[in-house]
């Protein structure tokens, strides 16, 4: 085989990989505030529960979480009489997304806490409820904050999604090993799709850097 | 049956679970070495990327921060992948473990020689110019002056890296590496017990992880600061 003929099945499974690792950032990116706005609560409950969270998805490795999510909850749910059978690609996102959340929650935190005690403050003054002062206050200047943080993330959730093929998602991974089996031609295959997932991270990256400039007009006065 | 041990599947799940933890911690053992070989590997390969970005010929640098984003860029798994099947087509077979190792510092290098970068970056002016005025060539400058004050200050920071490696080990077990999750798998496909050893290997991840940290932290406090302070 040529090495042209090998990019028809390889593109089938780059955008496999493009889907689940636009699917599990946005999954992610709602955890992350989720979480990282939860860590911050005044409610115990809510802050014990993101704690959890974090620690249990950022203490493990993402491969356990997908092998735990895919082969051992369906056992976890026969035993209390639920059906809890994800289909991979479900399990896939899922997992992706949960790890990726619990290191953007820490993101979010970290970029809240930053934002200076004096906004709050003139915030109570103007009467804005603690709702309000959240969400027309504090999270416009934090956002900014977070964007380099977040794509750095977006990268590693797009190199992470790899893992994926090793529970029979058909990705660009997964593409790959079933063209070697047939081929044996690891080198000129290998090759390819370093460079394609090389590629497809400095397209994220750009992108994540559009992002970053639209928003950073939300950045308060400098200070 | 693994590693001479027999599991217990008769007397409900507690007695499963004791009877699987010598095997699981046997996976743990070869997890640990792969972490620490990795490691090594990490920090001097980064030494060298950062050695050869911080070179003052473009025609050097450029070409070591394009190889940094390159391995930065791309999923630890396919650069296994690659270094697993396409290393013996150029003759050189080396063992599954030492190929995962060789990986993941391979991938980590990238993430090292930032670090020494930072680290490198941050000697201070005064450093250099006293370099000058004592007449120190510039590569002695650079091994002599620079690097030894660079160096021990960055460890803490490579410490976090340690901990990252080992969460990325059990992307090993797809070359057969029996590290902790790929004997946490054959028990699982055995017995059909998934739950039990995927959860215990979680645990034992989280306590793992958990101590390197509180090391690398105390490490971070103790870690003598040789030279003279940066600012």
């Amino acid at each position: 085989m040529h090495w042209m003929d090998y990019l028809g099945p390889l593109s089938e499974g780059a955008l496999v990989t493009i889907q689940l690792t636009v699917f599990s950032t946005i999954l992610g990116a709602i955890l992350s505030f989720a979480f990282g706005i939860g860590k911050l609560s005044r409610n115990w409950l809510i802050r014990g529960f993101s704690i959890g969270y974090i620690e249990i998805f950022r203490g493990t490795s993402l491969l356990v979480q997908l092998f735990w999510l895919y082969f051992a909850l369906p056992i976890a749910g026969d035993a209390i009489g639920i059906n809890l059978r994800l289909p991979a690609v479900v399990a896939g996102i899922l997992a992706l997304g949960l790890n990726i959340g619990a290191y953007g929650a820490e993101v979010v935190r970290g970029a809240i806490e930053a934002v200076s005690r004096n906004q709050y403050e003139a915030a109570t003054a103007l009467n804005f409820s603690g709702r309000q002062a959240l969400w027309r206050v504090i999270l416009p200047q934090a956002i900014p904050e977070m964007m380099p943080s977040f794509s750095n993330l977006a990268v590693q959730n797009l190199k992470d999604t790899a893992l994926a093929s090793l529970i029979t998602l058909s990705d660009l991974a997964l593409k790959a090993e079933q063209l070697r089996n047939y081929t044996q031609d690891s080198t000129t295959i290998y090759t390819i799709i370093l460079f394609m997932y090389f590629g497809m991270a400095l397209v994220l990256s750009l992108l994540m850097r559009l992002i970053e400039t639209s928003v950073s007009r939300w950045r308060g006065v400098r200070r | 049956m693994l590693f001479g041990y027999e599991w217990d599947t008769s007397h409900g799940e507690l007695a499963f679970a004791i009877s699987i933890l010598p095997m699981l911690l046997r996976g743990l053992v070869v997890t640990i070495q792969a972490s620490l070989l990795g490691f090594f590997v990490a920090m001097v390969l980064g030494l060298l990327l950062a050695v050869l970005k911080s070179a003052p010929s473009r025609l050097v640098s450029w070409p070591a921060a394009f190889v940094t984003e390159f391995i930065r860029d791309t999923p630890l798994l396919v650069q296994l992948f690659f270094l697993y099947y396409v290393l013996p087509d150029y003759g050189i077979v080396l063992p599954a473990f030492l190929t995962g190792a060789l990986a993941l510092g391979i991938q980590y290098s990238a993430y090292t020689s930032e670090v020494y970068r930072a680290g490198i970056d941050a000697v201070e002016r005064g450093q250099h110019e006293a370099a000058k005025a004592l007449d120190l060539p510039p590569r002695r400058t650079f091994t002599h002056v620079v690097l030894p004050q660079a160096v021990p200050r960055v460890i803490p920071a490579l410490g976090n890296y340690l901990v990252s490696i080992m969460k990325d080990v059990p992307v090993l077990s797809v070359v057969t590496v029996l590290e902790m999750l790929n004997v946490a798998k054959i028990i699982g496909d055995q017995t059909f017990n998934y739950l039990v050893p995927l959860s215990m290997v979680g645990g034992l991840y989280l306590i793992m992880t958990l101590v390197a940290s509180a090391l690398v932290r105390y490490l971070d406090v103790r870690l003598p600061k040789r030279g003279i302070p940066l600012r």
